[in-house]
């Protein structure tokens, strides 16, 4: 709030004194420059968010907390249980660790993959290539297309060949593969070339290319949006210093561009951690596509109501995100002083 | 765990009374004999008994002329109908019997909220603790008397009074809470068998197999034929709890079941490892691809004859109707038990035959307000000629009401009734016969996946996650 009164407001009444009278810039206990509709005004704009921050974010959070060291089942009686919530995630409940496996490739595709593939076509487009206004459009769609309808569109694609899924129908109809042979694109829980847990099965791929597919549009356009911000004079002296294309992207834009470059690995790590929808509408985040957030719902919020092992889960989840927020947000304010 | 015992024990009991004496009935093919019998045992403390609702004891099959209940005053007024037949078929069914209680009633107004089926069981506990709508779809069993114990919903022995002669005994305990009051009206039931389609058995030769070994090697003989023997499908995470209670019924009897349901009987147990080695021999034969199919895409291989048997409900018919239009598919469509094993289980005859009903809430808004027209739609549910609208909008659902016009019933559904009736031991489903945090998509549905998926991994390890994750659950009902 401090900051928030030395930068905002004080400048806020010095203009409102310029009108000609002197006022004193310091601010007097029983003396102020605002005007009693002024803060009520202010009261309301500050007050209202402060309300919706406050319930909707901390309440709950803490809520989750507390709720962790329960068997709450949302009717009935509960009792507080310690430790045995996270004692049962980490040891004997097998699919937390599929959980945790299935996010940690989510992160290492997206960083590896999607992220910089969506830098890549940002990159190329950011080159006025003739009708790349077309291309753009393409790439950004899946990002505008409703969730319900990227989950249709997949599971025709992905269906196994006894559900005329197109690519298998495409696939053995070419003759490219027998039938006998044709992928389980989604449901295949099979370790991938036979290699055991925590390797992943073919679903888990399927589902990173489905998810990138969306990711790819979006870090686009995020970082279309930063390359149109970066002073063309900075490429121009590139090129009369004889950089060529490469190098100048790598020792001049690249660099210049580390404020969205940390946004959009932020972006990136985030996305991956409150992954869902797509494993959701795919397979419900059954066996073997559970993510730590599937495993929240279907333990909370399903009929089972396991409402105090769901927010061990949770808990587990919003310390694991809280690195990167934390180091991002630790940066930016070092940056800031 | 003790208290989960006691709780889920009454269901035992009760579900041991609901079998007992039908087999030998005579007259099995008339409909209403099914679950006929024990109605010294049906507990409906009603405080105005109607002297010629009261069954007869030892059995007898209520006289349809008797069972009729007198037609009631049109009702008016608005009440909330919570809908869970989200399928087109089934949908349909409903909205058919909504206009004929509107037609009989004028002054009537139905809110109906349809809710997709999977979407509607997930959110159930929220939904009744929260804002339920007056009348809902639910299942029979443990799951009923679930959510009663815990007052969520209300008791209608008032309505039971009036339409109880058109049910059997059998029926009445289904709809039975812990308390003993009614909370529930039976609105129709279906087997779970195995279906196959007879122009293929006939062209093909084959013979429908008595014997596990008999299953397996006509199996081999499809699959030699090119034929996918046993259609499968596990997308949707249930199906293939069908398989786990009839191979541990026919393995192990019901006793084991009920009481591995009900956490007398542990998971580590040699005899459930036996079910998961003699369920290793079939998934040879399942359809390829089988954990990515919705179980209607598995149907559908039955109606290409692509695929050769099918273990799944007899709501299956729903889905044969919905790709071939014509009806020829379904008529040509037949099923049997599912093979027995040769031991002393057989005798059993033992499945799956769950009972769906229609009740209730206890916390909706409008509750006291649309309580006389929300009473009289649910006694609606109560009459054959109801439970004959549904019917055929999907000839999976057989009705449940003594009343019913049986020549209405196609030669399938005559089947499924005496197939049922045959039946000494009778479970309701495994995700209706355990606690619903046991059975859901992060329990149970998650380990037979993973099972399916490396059926020859350590089966030790698996079932000793199996009853971890049982140990773990919060103590019941305390």
């Amino acid at each position: 709030m401090s900051k928030l009164e030395s930068e905002g407001l004080a400048p806020a009444s010095e203009t409102f004194s310029g009108a000609g009278v002197a006022l004193p810039v310091q601010r007097h206990h029983h003396y102020s420059l605002l005007t009693a509709h002024d803060k009520v005004l202010l009261a309301l704009m500050v007050g209202i968010p402060l309300f919706v921050f406050v319930i909707l974010i901390w309440i709950t959070t803490l809520a989750s907390i507390v709720l962790s060291f329960t068997d709450w089942q949302l009717i009935g009686n509960w009792h507080w249980v310690g430790l045995d919530n996270y004692t049962q995630m980490f040891t004997t409940y097998p699919f937390f660790w599929t959980a945790v496996r299935n996010n940690l490739l989510w992160l290492l595709f997206f960083l590896g993959f999607a992220t910089p593939m969506g830098i890549l076509l940002a990159v190329c487009l950011d080159r006025q290539l003739r009708g790349g206004w077309l291309y753009q459009t393409i790439f950004f769609t899946p990002v505008v297309l409703s969730l319900a309808v990227v989950g249709i569109i997949w599971n025709l694609q992905l269906s196994p060949l006894a559900g005329n899924g197109f690519i298998d129908s495409m696939l053995t109809g070419t003759g490219l593969v027998a039938p006998a042979n044709a992928p389980n694109w989604l449901g295949e829980s099979t370790p991938l070339f036979g290699l055991p847990f925590p390797f992943p099965p073919l679903g888990m791929i399927s589902v990173l290319i489905v998810a990138s597919w969306r990711h790819i549009g979006y870090i686009m356009v995020l970082y279309l949006a930063g390359l149109k911000s970066v002073d063309p004079a900075l490429r121009e002296a590139a090129a009369i210093d004889g950089a060529n294309e490469r190098q100048t992207f790598f020792h001049v834009v690249f660099p210049v561009m580390a404020p969205i470059n940390r946004v959009i690995v932020v972006v990136t790590v985030i996305e991956a951690l409150r992954a869902f929808d797509i494993v959701w509408i795919l397979s419900h985040g059954k066996e073997p596509l559970q993510l730590l957030s599937t495993l929240i719902v279907s333990n909370a919020l399903s009929e089972s109501s396991l409402i105090g092992f769901g927010s061990a889960i949770a808990v587990f989840l919003l310390l694991v995100s809280l690195i990167p927020i934390i180091a991002y947000l630790t940066r930016v304010m070092r940056s800031e002083d | 765990m003790a208290d989960i015992e006691s709780a889920l024990k009454g269901q035992v009991s009760r579900r041991e009374v609901l079998k007992k004496g039908v087999v030998g009935a005579a007259g099995l093919t008339v409909l209403p004999a099914v679950l006929a019998a024990c109605s010294s045992t049906a507990a409906s403390p009603s405080p105005t008994p109607t002297p010629a609702a009261t069954p007869t004891p030892g059995g007898a099959t209520p006289t349809p002329g008797t069972a009729t209940p007198t037609p009631a005053a049109a009702v008016t007024g608005t009440f909330h109908l919570g809908n869970n037949h989200s399928d087109p078929s089934d949908l349909k069914g409903v909205q058919a019997i909504d206009a004929a209680f509107i037609k009989e009633n004028p002054g009537v107004n139905i809110v109906l909220n349809t809710v997709d089926h999977g979407t509607f069981q997930d959110q159930i506990n929220n939904y009744l603790t929260t804002t339920p709508d007056d009348v809902f779809f639910w299942f029979s069993g443990f799951r009923m008397r679930f959510f009663a114990a815990k007052g969520l919903a209300t008791a209608i022995d008032d309505v039971w009074a009036t339409v109880k002669s058109n049910y059997t005994a059998g029926f009445a305990t289904s709809v039975t809470g812990d308390d003993g009051k009614v909370y529930g009206i039976p609105v129709d039931y279906y087997p779970w068998c195995v279906f196959y389609r007879k122009s293929l058995f006939s062209d093909k030769g084959y013979t429908v197999p008595n014997t596990f070994d008999d299953l397996l090697t006509l199996c081999a003989k499809m699959k030699t034929d090119g034929i996918t023997p046993i259609a499968f499908a596990d997308k949707d995470g249930w199906p293939a709890m069908g398989t786990f209670d009839i191979l541990n019924l026919r393995l192990n009897g019901y006793d084991f079941h009920v009481g591995l349901m009900t956490g007398k009987e542990k998971w580590t147990d040699a005899k459930v490892t036996s079910v998961f080695t003699t369920w290793q021999k079939l998934i040879p034969y399942y359809t390829a691809g089988f954990s990515g199919l919705t179980w209607q895409q598995a149907c559908d291989t039955l109606v290409r004859k692509t695929g050769g048997m099918y273990l799944l409900g007899l709501f299956l018919t729903g889905e044969i109707d919905t790709v071939d239009t014509t009806g020829a598919a379904k008529k040509d469509t037949d099923f049997f038990p599912f093979p027995y094993m040769g031991n002393s289980f057989d005798a059993e005859k033992s499945l799956d035959a769950p009972i769906d009903i229609v009740m209730m809430s206890a916390k909706s808004q409008n509750l006291q307000a649309d309580m006389v027209p929300a009473k009289a739609y649910v006694a609606y549910w109560a009459k054959g000629t109801t439970q004959l609208l549904m019917y055929q909008a999907n000839n999976g659902f057989i009705p449940t009401a003594s009343d019913v016009d049986t020549t209405k019933l196609d030669t399938l559904t005559q089947k499924a009734v005496q197939v049922v009736s045959a039946a000494q031991k009778i479970t309701q489903f495994l995700d209706r016969d355990t606690r619903p945090d046991f059975a859901g998509a992060a329990g149970m549905q998650s380990f037979l996946l993973k099972f399916l998926a490396t059926p020859t991994q350590d089966l030790a390890a698996l079932q000793k996650s199996i009853q971890d994750y049982w140990d773990k659950l919060p103590a019941f009902g305390g």
